[in-house]
């Protein structure tokens, strides 16, 4: 077999001024998106939220999310510390029986690390913008909210067939005996958000900043911020379910926090949010 | 009021209480005893339905569908597999198939009402489903589908049932195709309602809702025959030379749908060992909780035996095919239970490596779960017993009953009725017309 000649040396170089900020935007995600493969494995990849909450690319893609103010929440990983304020604050805001949670912190340990053996991962409802749950739902009890994007329910809507609660991906319903329909994190609007409050009952709860709620439409917002970024790696749970989840989930330590909120007041833990 | 009851009995074959009161002892036990469980099953559905499911059901958060989805379900695809194998007679004109009909049609009606009393007590709200899936319709939601394509067939099935009686051949016959129609779409898209949910590999995909139309059609072969074969060991006068011929062509039919079945289960478990989200869960089947329930009930007692006890039977050893599709009913059993319990054992949080969702969920049946269950099955059981006797074995072929201006169709060996001054002939070929 006859290979192809290829003289490298007699190519030319073209120069880095033909390359366009496009081009070199995606060759960055590219490696950040290989990169994130094989840091997690297919739960944890980067961004597969293309076309609705891109980890980069700036102004010119905010038009794309769907709902304004489009809620959000940036996990910053390595700021939980597993104290479980945020799950007591949530089963407080939204009275929570003891059989059922919004919300939960699972733990996952590592062994042969140097740095730490334990990492502890928030989940909620992950708000989908493709939401199964939704579709799922035969009588529209349950819905995504047409202005913010949340995913509500209408409890007297709700006939408890639980089908919902198997469509979703992030095991984030349950049955409520006192609702007598299917309950979820609503990012508190009944009990917060709709009251006037800027910040759901977890987000304002913990107390290292390792929830941080906000807008993805307003760049000022340290949501917007903390997506909208090349230094670290922002990733979803389950991408391959392809839900386009609103939950974005990172590593967040310390270093990369203040490059990446250099101007932010409160880049940790905000004293005035309780 | 009695001389419409009178008319009815002639023209329908419909025999009445004084039928069961006519029965042996033994049977009118077996008949209360039937329903002995139905009461205690509804007694113990209510009881849990007041203090709350989630108290007395081993369902959880993350195994929320359980033994009634399974019960419901086993219900629904005998039922459609009924209709599917008795239309090959009554619809698509299959001569050797029409004796069954009746019986299958029947029966296929009693499942589906066995069905709806098992998810009754499962579903939480059931009388706001009823105001809610038509004020608020979710178009893309198979589970809306379901309840509506169900209900329809439900419909047409009993409007079949009616002409059937009446021996309109050709209303019976359009309203078999629509409920055919109907019927087949109701239950694939069952099989959709688990397909369809893409964050639970083991039934994401086109491959249950196909599996389910051909697994109704095994089922209801399997029921055809299991029925037909106990209402001859119950009144063994409703065996004649043309009902023999439709047991032998539905065992026909049923082995070869087994060996579709086999296929389907073959390949089921070779690619779900070689896929990341269904490995676990086929190594659970195979060695695992449910390698007994795999290995014995679905495989051996749902397909295997039958396969061969049906091979040997020729389709004329009545008693081999009543052990056959008797044990192939408890085996089918335990194929559905095996499409709804392990498709949720593996936690979503499962592959994220954490340890809350390291091992595998389990789920076992409460009390109250069982017994509201065998309220679906006792009810099914009980209509079948009574109306073996009520409605005289179903049989179409009867000269102690055929009444004045009717006379037995060589064609399809139902009584039909002459209009005035119309021949035989005529009168068949009206009853048997083509739209």
């Amino acid at each position: 077999m006859k290979l192809p000649k290829i003289n490298f040396d007699n190519l030319k170089n073209e120069g880095t001024s033909s390359v366009t900020p496009q081009e070199r935007r995606k060759f960055l995600k590219l490696g950040l998106a290989i990169a994130g493969v094989y840091a997690g494995g297919k739960i944890l990849s980067l961004t597969s939220i293309v076309g609705t909450a891109h980890a980069s690319g700036g102004g010119s893609i905010v038009k794309k999310y769907p709902y304004n103010p489009h809620y959000s929440m940036v996990i910053r990983q390595t700021l939980c510390i597993d104290c479980e304020k945020c799950v007591d604050k949530c089963n407080e805001t939204n009275n929570v029986p003891d059989y059922g949670y919004r919300t939960r912190i699972l733990t996952k340990k590592y062994s042969g690390t140097l740095d730490k053996q334990v990492e502890f991962i928030p989940v909620l409802c992950n708000h989908c913008n493709d939401a199964p749950c939704v579709r799922a739902c035969p009588t529209r009890a349950t819905y995504k909210d047409p202005i913010t994007g949340i995913v509500r329910m209408e409890s007297k809507k709700c006939i408890g067939c639980k089908t919902c609660m198997l469509a979703c991906p992030y095991d984030a319903r349950y049955f409520s005996a006192a609702r007598r329909a299917v309950d979820k994190c609503d990012f508190c609007w009944e009990e917060r958000l709709s009251k006037g409050e800027t910040q759901t009952g977890c987000s304002s709860a913990c107390p290292t900043g390792a929830r941080t709620f906000g807008n993805l439409t307003d760049p000022e917002n340290i949501v917007y911020k903390l997506v909208h970024q090349l230094e670290e790696k922002v990733w979803v749970l389950r991408p391959a379910d392809d839900t386009k989840p609103n939950i974005f989930y990172m590593k967040g330590n310390m270093r990369s926090v203040d490059n990446i909120l250099n101007e932010q007041k409160h880049k940790y833990f905000d004293p005035n949010k309780v | 009021m009695t001389g419409s009851m009178i008319n009815i009995s002639k023209r329908w074959g419909f025999h009445g209480v004084a039928a069961l009161k006519n029965s042996s002892p033994g049977y009118k036990m077996l008949l209360g005893f039937l329903a002995l469980i139905a009461l205690a099953g509804a007694v113990v559905g209510l009881h849990g339905m007041f203090v709350g499911y989630h108290h007395v059901y081993g369902v959880s958060r993350q195994i929320s569908w359980g033994l009634l989805i399974s019960a419901y379900i086993f219900c629904v695809v005998t039922s459609t597999g009924l209709c599917i194998i008795s239309s090959i007679g009554h619809v698509f004109g299959g001569e050797a198939f029409m004796p069954i009909a009746k019986r299958a049609v029947f029966m296929s009606i009693m499942f589906m009402f066995g069905g709806f009393s098992i998810i009754f007590f499962d579903i939480e709200n059931p009388f706001r489903m009823a105001i809610w899936n038509v004020l608020s319709p979710n178009f893309v939601s198979n589970m809306w589908w379901m309840g509506t394509l169900y209900g329809m067939y439900l419909v047409f099935m009993m409007i079949e049932y009616y002409f059937l009686l009446e021996q309109n051949h050709s209303l019976s016959r359009l309203m078999g195709f629509f409920g055919l129609v109907v019927g087949i779409a109701a239950h694939s898209n069952l099989g959709a309602v688990f397909g369809m949910l893409h964050g639970r590999p083991f039934w994401y995909g086109p491959y249950l809702p196909i599996y389910f139309i051909f697994s109704a059609g095994m089922s209801g072969g399997c029921a055809i025959l299991f029925f037909t074969t106990l209402g001859w060991k119950i009144n063994p006068e409703i065996m004649n030379q043309r009902m023999e011929r439709a047991v032998k062509a539905v065992t026909q039919v049923t082995i070869f749908l087994i060996a579709v079945i086999i296929f389907f289960t073959c390949w089921k478990i070779i690619t779900g060992m070689v896929s990341e989200g269904k490995h676990l869960v086929i190594m659970s089947f195979l060695t695992g909780d449910y390698s007994i329930n795999f290995w014995v009930f679905e495989i051996f007692l749902g397909m295997f035996l039958p396969l061969y006890l049906l091979i040997r039977s020729r389709g004329n050893n009545f008693n081999l095919i009543l052990w056959a599709t008797g044990l192939m009913m408890i085996g089918i059993f335990f194929m559905r239970y095996d499409i709804v319990i392990p498709g949720q054992i593996e936690s979503v949080y499962h592959s994220l490596g954490v340890e809350e969702e390291a091992n595998l969920l389990t789920y076992t049946p409460s009390f109250h779960e069982i017994m509201a269950s065998l309220l679906g099955l006792a009810v099914v059981m009980i209509a079948y017993f009574a109306g073996e006797k009520m409605l005289n074995g179903h049989q179409l072929e009867k000269h102690e009953i055929v009444p004045e201006g009717g006379y037995i169709c060589p064609g399809c060996g139902a009584i039909h009725f002459m209009k005035e001054g119309e021949t035989e002939e005529d009168a068949m070929k009206r009853h048997h017309r083509i739209w």
